[in-house]
């Protein structure tokens, strides 16, 4: 694509019925099921996340097979109603393996194009929300020429986003694409300490560990390439939940406050700064749309889509986070109110599969608009 | 009669211009047609230029006229005119009032232009202090209006003034339409930032304007003044821009063809300006959807923020990428010009008039405030003027 090629087709940014449904069931099951005082309780238990609240969202609703074609056992839906998941997910910062499973190494694995053997089995399950599995690259890693993460199954992998949760890891090597599962010999997943208390991650140690190649080579760098694209884009609406739950908190906190004889909420100085956010959020919300519905609709404008939601939605996200820190006061500041979880998951998005800065050199690249 | 639906308007848009084809007719000439045709606004009345059709199916006209290269009316040109006068016209005039003004405005033909601003009430505009006395069948208008666009061009003006001044002040005033060519109406030049004089001082002095003119009933005017102004700001963001369509063109034009230029520094700031402005390109064509849908969000306020600001910025950066070109100036003579030229004059013209953005058609401050108020619901802050009369107010 160059910088002189027409916007075709417009893109549809709103939301379908459908859609609309579907964020109905999954808000009213993530109310019931991860209300903020349990997400703080289960970041201090030993598991992460809660099986429960998992069947519930991947079988329940099913939404863990959005993405896979009703052929392979999936819902045969689109990135544009796994989108509005993850703005809900967002919203209650919940822990659920949905991005990295469901999104990515779903997505991954649909990049093969196999319709039988041992990928479409594992899709078939990750549809099911029967099995987890995982891309074990590195959190950080941007898509575009991501380098496969190890040579050989002998290597340490990380930090490596919800490996605990995971019942298979997808292990790129310089030969392929292989399907590791986490309890065969020598693959040791040795939890590390997350900034993200609702992301866990993990070092992945592999020392002559087995698996299933499921893929060459070139095939492999394709379909990881494919799967962080998809995070990236999809992260996107994940940090638009997040931000918009961080402005309508922080609204309805400075309503309620009241110092100096008056709700602080009418102070001008906070008024600004949270109209500010409005705007954000609401342009946020149209670049995180038009992510989802370019890879729904395997449009070409998807990469640059894709940096463009990125290299906004980052940043709106941890400003939205750090404004509600600072505005609800000594309050924001305290383990019981869930702000902090809001701040440590935004900022952590801010890193997951590249950075702003990393995205904006995708877009100077795709805009012809080159470095000096 | 039903209200035509799309494929109706299609065929009406289709059979203008048949009858009227675009290469061959005048702009003028096109645009009456147009309005005759029901299609210049199709949610309009018919006979007023419009079908009484769905607002949200301009666009279907809009999208037929432009594929075939149709004259438009420029609304930089009749911006007042045709984005907030006819709006409070439609919605307070009487029929006779409507008749008259409604279709040279919208064929260009007759400019309009805006007496609100005073030199002491900008922000608060409900405290302006021109006078309107009844004298007979006529109303005699005495103030000073500020800040006037196209004051020296317009042949009518909307015109808000106060006809009592012993009640509160959003109660004591009336809304005028008034003729610019009037005994007593005198405009000067006030040359701005720019070196031109886009805008002017108006003297109102014993203007004579028959209560035939007057617009909405006696001392509602600023009820009738706030369709105005909410159509003022709502009139940007209906438009489809393609990508690079802003101000962003010219800069990541002049990034391409001239490597020279680029620095490590300026390449960050382009890079993450170019982003912004391409997500606001994306919020405004999702809040055109919206309107299309049926569904018009509260986005709209924001976009006159998002761009009052991103022009700047870029037109700024614009300055900078330029180098020793940047500080050159095309040209400070003092010209009193019939439009806003954005794109065709240098980058310092734009950086210059960008300021503007920001103040026009209310500041970004006071945007910030009715976003705050009106769609985040955050408490008003306390005031001390409601209910005291206009007369007892400080100065
Ligand atoms: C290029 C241009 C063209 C214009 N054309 C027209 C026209 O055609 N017709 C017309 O009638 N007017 C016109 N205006 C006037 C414009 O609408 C006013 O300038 C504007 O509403 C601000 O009023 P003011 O200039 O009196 O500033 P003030 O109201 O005095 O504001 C001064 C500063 O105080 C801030 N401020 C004021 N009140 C508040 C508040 N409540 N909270 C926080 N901050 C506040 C403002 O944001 C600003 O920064 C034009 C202005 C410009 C710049």
């Amino acid at each position: 694509m160059t910088a002189q090629t027409a916007v075709g087709q417009a893109p549809d940014l709103l939301y379908s019925e459908a859609e609309e449904d579907l964020r109905a069931a999954v808000r009213s099951l993530l109310a019931d099921r991860a209300d903020a005082p349990s997400v703080i309780a289960r970041t201090e238990s030993d598991t992460p996340y809660d099986p429960r609240l998992w069947t519930a969202l991947a079988t329940g609703i099913g939404a863990a097979g959005l993405l896979v074609p009703e052929e392979l056992g999936g819902q045969g839906a689109t990135h544009r109603e796994a989108a509005v998941v993850l703005e809900e997910l967002g919203r209650s910062v919940a822990p659920a393996p949905y991005l990295t499973s469901s999104v990515v190494a779903t997505e991954t694995l649909l990049a093969l194009g196999a319709q039988d053997g041992p990928v479409a089995g594992l899709l078939a399950q990750l549809a099911e929300g029967r099995k987890v599995a995982v891309l074990a690259v590195p959190f950080s890693a941007a898509s575009a020429g991501t380098p496969a993460a190890t040579g050989s199954l002998d290597a340490t992998l990380g930090p490596i986003a919800d490996a605990a949760a995971a019942d298979v890891l997808l292990v790129p090597t310089a030969d392929g694409l292989h399907a590791v599962a986490t309890d065969a010999p020598g693959v040791r997943v040795e939890p590390l300490v997350p900034l993200d208390l609702t992301r866990p991650l993990a070092t992945v140690a592999l020392t002559g560990a087995t698996g299933t190649r499921l893929a060459d080579a070139g095939a492999s760098a394709r379909a990881v390439d494919r799967g962080l694209l998809a995070g990236a884009g999809l992260l996107a609406s994940e940090q638009l939940g997040l931000a918009e739950w961080c402005l309508t908190e922080t609204v309805r906190h400075t309503r309620e406050r009241h110092q100096f004889n008056r709700p602080v909420g009418s102070f001008q100085s906070l008024k600004h700064r949270m109209a500010q956010l409005w705007l954000e959020v609401v342009s946020a919300r149209a670049a995180a749309r038009n992510a989802a519905d370019a890879l729904a609709t395997g449009s070409p404008d998807t990469p640059l889509a894709v940096a463009v939601a990125q290299a906004y939605c980052s940043k709106v996200a941890v400003h939205a986070a750090e404004e509600c820190v600072q505005l609800h006061g000594g309050i924001g500041m305290t383990w019981e109110h869930p702000a902090h979880l809001y701040l440590k998951r935004a900022k952590a998005d801010a890193t997951a599969y590249g950075t702003a800065g990393r995205h904006r050199e995708t877009v100077a690249a795709l805009m012809e608009l080159p470095a000096p | 009669m039903t209200a035509p639906d799309a494929g109706e308007l299609r065929r009406l848009t289709r059979e203008l211009l048949a009858a009227h084809p675009p290469a061959t007719t005048g702009r003028t000439d096109f645009l009456k047609a147009r309005f005759d045709a029901g299609l210049a606004w199709v949610h309009y009345p018919v006979g007023l230029g419009g079908l009484d059709a769905p607002r949200s199916l301009q666009p279907v006209v809009d999208a037929e006229l432009a594929a075939a290269n149709a004259p438009d009316n420029d609304p930089r040109r009749i911006g007042i005119g045709l984005g907030m006068a006819a709006p409070t016209i439609l919605g307070f005039g009487t029929d006779e009032q409507k008749q008259r003004f409604l279709k040279p405005l919208w064929a260009g033909e007759e400019v309009w232009c805006q007496l609100f601003s005073e030199p002491g009430a900008g922000s608060d505009l409900a405290a302006l202090g021109t006078r309107a006395v009844r004298d007979g069948e006529s109303w005699v208008v005495d103030g000073q209006k500020v800040w006037t666009s196209s004051a020296h061009v317009a042949r009518w003006a909307i015109l808000i003034a106060r006809t009592d001044p012993d009640v509160p002040k959003h109660r004591g005033i009336s809304y005028f339409i008034c003729d610019m060519t009037d005994p007593g109406v005198e405009v000067r030049p006030l040359r701005q930032i720019t070196g031109e004089a886009e805008f002017n001082e108006v003297f109102l002095t014993g203007v004579r304007i028959p209560d035939s003119r007057r617009l909405g009933p006696v001392g509602e005017g600023w009820k009738v003044a706030q369709t105005t102004l909410m159509n003022e700001r709502v009139s940007i963001g209906g438009a489809r821009i393609p990508r690079e369509g802003g101000m962003i063109g010219p800069v990541a034009r002049t990034w391409r063809e001239r490597p020279g230029l680029r620095t490590p520094d300026l390449h960050q700031r382009l890079l993450t300006l170019w982003v912004e402005a391409e997500v606001a390109r994306l919020t405004g064509e999702r809040l055109r959807q919206q309107l299309v849908a049926g569904q018009p969000g509260p986005e709209g306020s924001g976009m006159k923020l998002a761009f009052a600001r991103l022009n700047q910025e870029i037109s700024g950066l614009e300055v900078e990428l330029l180098g020793d070109e940047g500080l050159l100036y095309s040209d400070w003579t003092m010209r009193r010009p019939e439009l806003v030229d954005f794109t065709g004059r240098d980058a310092g013209y734009r950086y210059l008039r960008s300021k503007g953005n920001s103040i026009e058609g209310g500041t970004s401050e006071v945007l910030l405030n009715i976003v705050a108020e009106r769609v985040l619901g955050l408490p008003a802050e306390p005031r001390n003027d409601k209910d005291v009369a206009w007369k007892d107010l400080s100065r």
